[in-house]
């Protein structure tokens, strides 16, 4: 019972923007619109709306590994696309009886996880640290691009699923949820939706818990300063690579998430371009908060999405702008710097009231 | 049994011979400086000591065990700990959180928070806790990495040139900290150039030139040794 108490202490702490009643009312509130806004909207945009929340993992992951951790990955898009070929390989093989769409998940995740063990104990234990780790990160990312995009001819398939090359795989069945009668099967529809949404909070939850943690004090540490957080006893590289590996499994998850969604996945999810977004993301919210990351990534994403609509290329040169207007006004991100200036109001308010 | 011996270490940088065939013994419980002039090879040592730099050749030995080749990390479990010549401190964090991070192995929940005001109040700080460490002074980071250092209840305290940048009542403050941390029984190793600093806490003294053990003795030794006043002042070779 007290470790469970001292488990929701850790939702606050030093790591993490918003403490007290007014932040977890206005969580609630956000939470209630989240909840309520199926029942004002149709099917269809329910549906495109997860598309919105599914790459909030990812950009949660490098939240993670870059904000707290100080590593910048610029590969996580590798562990997305593992994950996101894996869930379709197993289910493509298997179906989706019994629930094992769900099993095929977690596989997949830890698919993505076992990788980022190998790849991760490479270069922590080979002591690879700085811009040397973003640029291997991507050369993976690109590597499996690559890889994956020669993949057409017939000869390329595990199982029965074949690996179609540039085209990418497709048809492989939604998250089906086991339920006697009849099964549910998550379509790009409500039931995804809610799917989605109590994983992002579940996963929200649980990094504010882990970030504020002893293990989050050590993984900060190792940001401010690596050599003094060694000669503090901590062996700073297990540290990292279990960083890496946490960080892996959420780009991992929103792989599987993404190809669960619309049926599909090509390579192009593991390119430059896929790979340099998050990125941006993140920047622009505020890579050391995982609520700044979480509000960012859907604020930009939106944008994004709305720019779209006058031409792709027109929106990317948005993006490139608004990281270099991040990087000069806030280069701790934007929805941070808010954020910070708000609660510094409240409390002069606050003060005054007092 | 001595508490640290270093057997006829040796390293190399390239053609630099840093660090020459040194050999040195701490006895427990007492309060040794390093002293010499730039170059001599003083922070390279503590770096070899704690693994940062590993020797060409030699051994390292404390508390009876042959730690040479163990990672840093496994020698602070050991008992070692240092406070950089560059003040090491979390300079984005909270004054609170760095000796939060130092302290959170060994106590949990209740007492860390306990811990944590026992040693604010040892180093003066607690009116500064939850300042970020990098706004402090140049003295304050001093104290707080010392704090962050002696949290480990280590047996051998290494400090780099502990009170660079402070002003002499500081100075003295930081001598008599460490007179009290040797009461309670920790050895320390301190590079010091401050002669005010080493004559207030020194035990024995070990000068270090060009790579080598150069003398040895006790502070009123060393400084009525001629060749020790002649290398400072440049005429070693003369």
């Amino acid at each position: 019972m007290t470790g469970l108490f001292s488990l929701f202490r850790r939702l606050e702490g030093p790591q993490t923007v918003g403490r007290g009643p007014g932040f977890w009312s206005l969580f609630a509130f956000v939470l209630a619109v989240a909840l309520a806004y199926p029942l004002f909207s149709d099917g269809y945009t329910v549906g495109n709306t997860v598309y919105f929340l599914v790459w909030v993992f990812i950009a949660l992951s490098l939240c993670v590994i870059w904000g707290y951790g100080g590593s910048l990955s610029f590969g996580q898009t590798a562990f997305f696309g593992i994950a996101g070929y894996g869930y379709g390989v197993l289910t493509l093989n298997f179906g989706s009886g019994y629930g094992f769409t769900l099993l095929a998940l977690v596989i997949a995740v830890a698919i993505a996880a076992l990788f980022a063990v190998l790849l991760g104990y490479f270069m922590f234990f080979g002591r690879i640290a700085g811009v040397f780790l973003g640029i291997v990160t991507l050369a993976v990312t690109l590597m499996l691009e690559r890889f994956m995009a020669q993949t057409a001819g017939p000869e390329w398939h595990i199982g029965t699923a074949r690996l179609n090359g540039f085209n990418g795989m497709s048809a492989m069945p939604p998250l089906t949820i086991p339920w006697p009668g009849e099964p549910i099967v998550l379509f790009a529809d409500v039931g995804l939706y809610y799917f989605v949404l109590g994983l992002l909070v579940f996963v929200y939850l649980a990094l504010r818990i882990l970030m504020n943690s002893s293990f989050g004090n050590v993984i900060v540490a190792i940001r401010e300063n690596p050599e003094r957080a060694e000669m503090l006893g901590y062996d700073i590289r297990r540290y990292q690579l279990i960083t890496f590996v946490v960080g892996a499994a959420l780009a991992g998850l929103s792989g599987v998430l993404y190809t669960a969604w619309g049926q599909y996945i090509t390579p192009s999810s593991m390119g430059m371009t896929a790979a340099a977004l998050p990125l941006i993301w993140v920047a622009v919210g505020g890579r050391s908060d995982l609520t700044s990351t979480v509000v960012g990534t859907l604020v930009v994403l939106a944008a994004f999405q709305a720019l779209t609509i006058y031409g792709s290329q027109y929106a990317l040169v948005f993006m490139g702008v608004l990281l270099v207007l991040t990087v000069l006004i806030a280069p701790n991100g934007l929805v941070l710097g808010a954020m910070n200036w708000i609660g510094r109001l409240a409390a002069r308010f606050t003060q005054r009231a007092g | 049994m001595s508490l640290l011996e270093l057997r006829d270490l040796n390293k190399h940088f390239g053609g630099l011979h840093v660090t020459n065939a040194v050999n040195l013994t701490l006895e427990p419980g007492e309060i040794h400086c390093l002293i010499g002039p730039n170059g001599a090879g003083k922070s390279t040592l503590f770096r070899l000591i704690l693994g940062e730099h590993h020797p060409g050749s030699g051994e390292i030995v404390f508390a009876g065990e042959n730690i040479t080749a163990l990672k840093s990390f496994a020698r602070i479990h050991r008992g070692l700990s240092v406070k950089f010549q560059v003040p090491g401190v979390f300079k984005g964090l909270s004054v609170r959180q760095n000796l939060e991070i130092a302290l959170q192995s060994r106590h949990r929940g209740a007492e860390l928070d306990a811990e944590i005001d026992r040693q604010l109040g040892f180093l003066g700080l607690e009116a500064e806790q939850a300042q970020t460490a990098g706004n402090l002074s140049h003295g304050q980071k001093q104290w707080l990495e010392i704090g962050m250092a002696i949290s480990l209840k280590p047996r051998l305290l290494l400090l780099d040139e502990p009170t660079a940048g402070m002003s002499p009542e500081e100075t003295h403050m930081t001598g008599e900290m460490v007179q009290r941390l040797n009461a309670g029984g920790m050895t320390v190793l301190a590079i010091e150039h401050d002669m005010a600093f080493v004559r207030q806490v020194a035990q024995r003294v070990t000068v270090l030139h060009l790579g080598q053990v150069f003398a040895q003795g006790s502070i009123d030794e060393i400084v009525a040794d001629e060749r020790v006043a002649a290398i400072y002042l440049g005429q070693a070779h003369a």
